[in-house]
């Protein structure tokens, strides 16, 4: 996927950020995923070069961990405790109901690009499941009604601003 | 009066944030603590009052007007009192050593840590000798909290004495000490809670780790799951540096420590020591063969402690209290308190910090009160996603690493997941591997290839296709997992599996007219379980 030029001069920015760091390579990642929103094809082979790496190592690193999407991904994203803790209290009920009513499989953002759903195991909230994630912030005791409420709020909230920008 | 509201995630999860907020708007600034651990009363909004602290909970927003006027009348006239925090009895009957802080203010405030006996045991150790505090940790029998129970004094020997022969340039050899945050398990939250209501504790454990091993760096690897610890750990760290606590000459003593936190990316194997070292050197979080021992040859080649967040942590107060009286806590070779995560399906879940010792009934019945459903227990599994789920007559085992493994079970990293009748076993089996499929690191055939084929091998026998041989086929799976992967990933992945085979048969037989298989199912469990061997989670991990 192509990128813009200033695309490109912000990662190349980062690298240089984190190169002097031992070990920087998730550092990068993860500061290149929180600018764009996601880790483009293309930045891997500026990574390479200046990491020294080959673009094999670095694609290998990426596809290795859940959190780093190659495409770019909603709004918000939004995450299901698959976990046995939750599972006890009715996770897999709650997740049927979200891939239902969001029309959505794990892995997958809503026609308008307000929501991407994705399983995650374990937030260690596990007193209070079922726990739901959305961007940084956890929620205890999610039902389906409560998850609605949820939905229904991130969605509006994207209304409004919407209207207030027009 | 003051006011205390906790900002761990638990009590932000469920609406902390919202009342705090309420309280600001009746013109009260509260203090966001840590939580105690008491997560079934969260929100639990504290009170210090001439009587003493006293607290209400779980409390709403909406509730916050009634409260404030009942503290002027009759505090216990509200609905939601709990009465003196001290003596709500499932914290007053804990032994809190690890925990005794959580709670009691906010977390990052190093004055109120530095009242609280914070860094007095840092004070002790640099006044000692490396090999002087080696032998401290040694004497206090502390056993690696991560799940592998592995003596942390012989740990800290081994990189002590790494590298001292290879001095012939005289510059000292570097090693780190890696503080494994990577909670992974499901069911637990011990770390994540001292994480984020006492993050100077596991500060002064790492820089007394340092001190002991003569490490200087010192890095914490935290799951990216954890947002608020992450947000929390580096203030901690930013005002401890600021303090002159981490840094370049530590209190003036001439003694360095630096310390940072690198966050995960979401793989549940990263919590395995040697591939949490292949993460934090920016690689593939890839298992690696062991020996080398990571205290011999860890990160980036150089001898390194790795730990978990509650060893660690444990020696602050080691060397506060002095070995002794650690020492004193435990039974057999379990010494010391155990914070045991009760979680899951029941109705009064949270931190419990007692001895070793306790009965897995007393905990899950005395301090949890049954099932949050309010229907009956059926299983309990301890030590995450790849420890034995346990039918009632086990449930009077004691809490210790020894009587866990005699039942081939593990107490792990003390995460309790509780059932209710309603859980399906043979779905729960299939998660087993389902889990190990998404999480394996992919290096040994055995889990990578093993797990798949063992989701589809339990699918044939839930759908009673040619069961019998299906059943045999799923515990020669099990063995080749067990004794053929490298760490305990695919090692212990048949833990699960077996005890939900073993224990409730009767899940695993679709509804048929006759009640065939249920006869053949039982004998073939029970004849393969029999020759499970040994302690495949020491032998397996050697995490922590």
């Amino acid at each position: 996927m192509g990128i813009s030029q200033i695309e490109q001069q912000s990662i190349s920015d980062l690298v240089g950020q984190y190169k002097p760091l031992s070990g920087g390579l998730l550092p990068l990642l993860h500061a290149i995923q929180g600018d764009l929103g996601y880790v483009p094809d293309a930045a891997v082979p500026i990574i390479a070069k200046g990491l020294n790496l080959s673009r094999a190592e670095v694609h290998g690193v990426i596809s290795f961990y859940h959190d780093f999407k190659t495409s770019p991904v909603g709004r918000h994203t939004v995450q299901i405790c698959r976990a046995e803790a939750c599972q006890s209290m009715g996770s897999r009920e709650l997740e049927a109901h979200a891939k239902q009513t969001l029309g959505l499989d794990y892995g997958e953002t809503t026609a308008d690009g307000a929501i991407t759903l994705e399983p995650v195991y374990c937030l260690g909230n596990c007193a209070c499941s079922p726990s739901v994630r959305i961007d940084n912030d956890i929620f205890a005791r999610v039902n389906g009604d409560r998850f609605d409420d949820l939905m229904d709020g991130l969605l509006n909230e994207h209304a409004s601003a919407e209207r207030s920008a027009k | 009066m003051i006011f205390y509201i906790p900002q761990d995630t638990t009590a932000l999860a469920l609406g902390s944030e919202a009342v705090a907020s309420a309280l600001q708007t009746a013109g009260i600034e509260p203090i966001r603590n840590g939580s105690r651990g008491l997560f079934w009363l969260e929100p639990l909004l504290e009170v210090e009052t001439d009587q003493g602290r006293i607290a209400f909970g779980p409390v709403s927003a909406k509730d916050i007007p009634s409260i404030i006027a009942a503290l002027d009348v009759d505090p216990a006239s509200h609905a939601l009192y709990q009465g003196a925090v001290a003596e709500i009895p499932y914290l007053k009957s804990q032994q809190r050593l690890t925990y005794a802080r959580a709670g009691l203010g906010d977390p990052v405030c190093l004055e109120n840590y530095q009242a609280l006996n914070g860094f007095q045991g840092l004070k002790k150790a640099l006044e000692m000798t490396g090999q002087q505090i080696v032998d401290e940790v040694k004497d206090s029998g502390l056993r690696g909290r991560g799940g592998a129970a592995f003596p942390a004094g012989i740990k800290w020997q081994t990189v002590h004495d790494a590298g001292a022969s290879t001095g012939a340039d005289k510059e000292p050899c570097q090693k780190y000490i890696v503080c494994n945050a990577d909670e992974g398990d499901s069911g637990t939250f011990a770390d994540r809670l001292v994480m984020e209501a006492d993050p100077y504790q596991l500060i002064e454990g790492m820089i007394i780790a340092g001190l002991a091993v003569g490490a200087t760096q010192g890095y914490i690897y935290l799951r990216s799951e954890y947002p608020v610890a992450h947000r929390l750990l580096n203030t901690a760290i930013e005002r401890a540096t600021q303090a002159n606590f981490l840094g370049d000459n530590i209190q003036d003593s001439g003694k360095q420590f630096h310390l940072e936190v690198r966050l995960g990316a979401g793989a549940y194997i990263c919590g395995e020591e040697t591939s949490l070292l292949e993460s934090l050197e920016g690689k593939r979080g890839m298992v690696r063969a062991k020996p080398p021992l990571p205290a011999i040859e860890g990160l980036f080649g150089k001898p390194t402690v790795v730990n978990n967040v509650l060893t660690l942590v444990a020696v602050s107060s080691i060397l506060e209290q002095g070995a002794a009286t650690y020492q004193n806590f435990g039974m057999g070779r379990s010494r010391g308190t155990l914070a045991i995560q009760l979680a899951g399906n029941i109705k009064r879940g949270g931190l419990i910090e007692l001895a070793f010792g306790v009965t897995l009934r007393e905990i899950v019945e005395d301090y949890g009160q049954g099932t949050y459903s309010g229907r009956p227990l059926r299983a309990i599994q301890v030590g995450g996603p790849l420890g034995a789920f346990l039918p009632e007559s086990q449930w009077d085992t004691p809490m210790d690493y020894e009587a866990f493994a005699a039942i081939k079970a593990m107490i792990g990293h003390g995460g309790i997941v509780v059932f209710d009748d309603g859980a399906d076993m043979a779905a729960q089996a299939r998660f087993a591997m389902e889990f190990c499929v998404v999480e394996s690191c992919g290096k040994c055939t055995p889990c990578r290839i093993g797990s798949v084929r063992g989701v589809e091998v339990i699918d044939r026998i839930v759908a009673n296709e040619n069961r019998d041989n299906n059943l045999i086929l799923l515990h020669e799976l099990c063995d080749t997992m067990e004794f053929g992967s490298l760490c305990a990933m695919g090692g212990m992945t048949p833990y699960p599996v077996r005890s939900a085979l073993s224990h409730f048969p009767e899940d695993f037989l679709i509804q048929d007219a006759t009640g065939a298989g249920q006869d053949a199912a039982l004998a073939s469990s029970q004849n393969v379980t029999g020759s499970l061997s040994g302690d495949a989670a020491g032998a397996a991990q050697g995490e922590n």
